[in-house]
């Protein structure tokens, strides 16, 4: 882990709402083609952390850095074109789309061609628009979803409307993906598979930054994991040293189990 | 199939002025025709990004007398005591600017609203509109203000090696706008279709989601605006050369209005939802006539408008279309697959 060069440094981040401490002084790193998770009891700040990340919120005070480029003043579009990508907790589709056609929406990145060859259909075009369709396709076989192309995205089950979103970030290219708690609704044979997924994504080469709540989950598939408690890094390490650490045990079941 | 269905339109509504003697009536189908134009053009907005134009009228407006203007020639002073002398250019030079000019103005107009979007587009395109007629009334100089601009030329068409064609009958002009509103329609279906109607889809479902795929919100909505912008400038361009007088009124509300519910009627979002709701709402006032004084007519046409939307919530096309799929697909295969799919799902 030590040889590996930094995908994405988080200095010093503070982000405050009025009076409300969100996040105080959060400083981690994540390494190129690692996977880390970011844990913490529910209104430790996780999300805002990805907010930050991903240009949707403002750091009150410090930095975040990807690949040698800050990222204060970026717009969210921008950074996702630097191939940081998210997906979202709620909102994880386009409702009344094809899953499908959700998957070409996703692969905006990869098909921009100028708008008046796309409006006279000159062949560039309509080259880059197959190239897309068969994208898609590809794309929808890996997350397993192929069976449910042709339904409106709305239509799907909790668990599968997870899936079209990692699918939609996938479309984007992302060098980074950043999953805000993927496996939240789905069942076991679910997030099985879907740490099958995570893995496939990983050995492609994507950094991946993991905001999750299924524990067995983030033990299993995690190379590191950071603590956060009201805002602040209480922990960080190999799985092992975390199911150990007694300030995570504290967090998560109270003063008392903690000595236990 | 439904390329049989868009040929036979087609050539049905070709053949009107062929059996269509009534010059009344094919003079209602030309400004009908004109207003479908413009309503396709606001449906590029409402229907496919969610923005409501409610100054649409003002780009018509624009294009109506950026071409007159241009066909009549104009000498305005300017501050310093110069003069500002622009001789008669020919009426299709003039179809050409009112294109550029109308989309330049949808450019500024979403440059300036699109940063915060929804209600202030609203509020932003009202104003538009209402201080662009407020110039065409008062700078008489330029636009004759309410004595209007009067002998606007027809349309001629230069033909290579022949001269030109001056466009005065009614059929021919049935032609042009037909002409121009099937081109219109070719251009906002393969935008719709392209990868940039996918951006407008997505944003308009999920802005969130979209961004975060990399779509750029501004851009897209100021594209969007800038080409429908330019469509209603076309629309324009036609209304001021066959109706050949124009005064400030173009720029009344309530022509945004008519619009709006042809849009609405039809379909928004559908690509055939505005020339079906058009024509219905642009032949209504033919039909009504002989028994309805005309401001007994809006009364009927609010009427019409709730008991569309009341039968067909969605508007006439997507409801129809969504009745015929379900028709068709509803006694088949369906139901035992989606059986099939939940008793798979179970053990798992």
């Amino acid at each position: 882990m030590t040889a590996r060069s930094i995908a994405m440094t988080i200095d010093q981040v503070a982000v405050r709402f009025g009076g409300l401490v969100a996040i105080s002084d959060m400083s981690f790193t994540v390494g190129e083609g690692e996977i880390v998770s970011l844990i913490g009891p529910n209104g430790a700040g996780k999300t805002t952390a990805f907010n930050v990340m991903t240009g949707f919120l403002t750091p009150s005070a410090g930095r975040v850095t990807y690949r040698n480029t800050a990222l204060a003043g970026l717009k969210p579009h921008e950074i996702a074109d630097l191939g940081l990508i998210r997906t979202f907790q709620r909102t994880s589709v386009f409702p009344n789309d094809t899953v499908y056609d959700n998957l070409l929406i996703g692969l905006h990145r990869q098909g921009r061609v100028r708008l008046i060859d796309a409006i006279l259909g000159f062949p560039g075009a309509r080259a880059s628009e197959r190239g897309l369709r068969q994208r898609a396709s590809e794309l929808l076989e890996w997350v397993g979803l192929e069976r449910r192309a042709h339904d409106a995205a709305g239509s799907l089950s909790y668990g599968e409307q997870r899936l079209v979103g990692v699918a939609l970030a996938l479309a984007a290219e992302p060098s980074m993906l950043l999953l805000d708690e993927p496996v939240s609704g789905m069942n076991a044979s679910e997030t099985h598979r879907f740490v099958e997924l995570i893995r496939s994504i990983r050995d492609r080469g994507i950094t991946i930054l993991l905001v999750e709540h299924d524990m067995p989950m983030v033990m299993t598939v995690s190379d590191r994991i950071v603590v956060l408690n009201y805002g602040r890094i209480i922990a960080e390490g190999t799985p092992d040293v975390i199911r150990n650490d007694p300030a995570v045990i504290e967090a998560y079941l109270g003063h008392g189990a903690g000595r236990a | 199939m439904r390329a049989i269905i868009t040929i036979l339109a087609v050539a049905a509504l070709a053949s009107v002025p062929l059996w269509l003697r009534d010059p009344y009536l094919l003079n209602a189908l030309i400004t009908t025709g004109i207003f479908v134009i413009g309503a396709m053009s606001l449906n590029l907005l409402l229907g496919f990004t969610g923005q409501l134009s409610l100054g649409h009228i003002a780009f018509f407006g624009i294009g109506a007398y950026v071409s007159a203007l241009t066909s009549l020639g104009f000498d305005i002073g300017l501050p310093g005591g110069f003069r500002l002398v622009h001789a008669p250019w020919p009426p299709i030079a003039g179809f050409v600017l009112a294109i550029l000019i109308a989309g330049l103005c949808g450019y500024f107009v979403g440059l300036l609203s699109f940063r915060v979007r929804g209600a202030y587009f609203v509020i932003v395109t009202i104003s538009f509109a209402e201080v662009v007629r407020l110039v065409a009334l008062n700078w008489v100089e330029l636009t004759q203000g309410p004595l209007a601009l009067t002998n606007i030329p027809s349309i001629a068409l230069p033909l290579p090696g022949i001269g030109e064609l001056t466009l005065r009958t009614k059929m021919q002009n049935y032609y042009l706008v037909l002409v121009v509103a099937l081109i219109a329609y070719l251009l906002i279906a393969r935008l719709v279709h392209s990868h940039f109607g996918r951006s407008m889809r997505g944003l308009m479902e999920n802005e969130t989601l979209a961004v975060s795929v990399g779509i750029d919100v501004t851009r897209t909505l100021t594209i969007a605006a800038v080409i429908s912008a330019a469509i209603a400038g076309a629309a324009g361009s036609l209304y001021a050369h066959y109706i050949r007088i124009i005064d400030p009124e173009v720029f009344a509300f309530i022509n945004t209005v008519t619009m709006v519910i042809m849009v609405i009627s039809g379909g928004k979002g559908s690509l055939t939802g505005p020339v079906v709701g058009g024509l219905i709402f642009g032949l209504l006032p033919v039909a009504l006539r002989p028994v309805m004084a005309p401001e007994a007519q809006w009364i009927a046409y609010g009427g019409v408008l709730i008991a569309i939307l009341f039968v067909l919530p969605r508007g006439i096309v997507p409801s129809l279309a969504q009745r015929f799929t379900r028709r068709r697909s509803g006694a088949t295969a369906l139901a035992p697959v989606a059986l099939a799919e939940t008793a798979a799902k179970e053990p798992a």
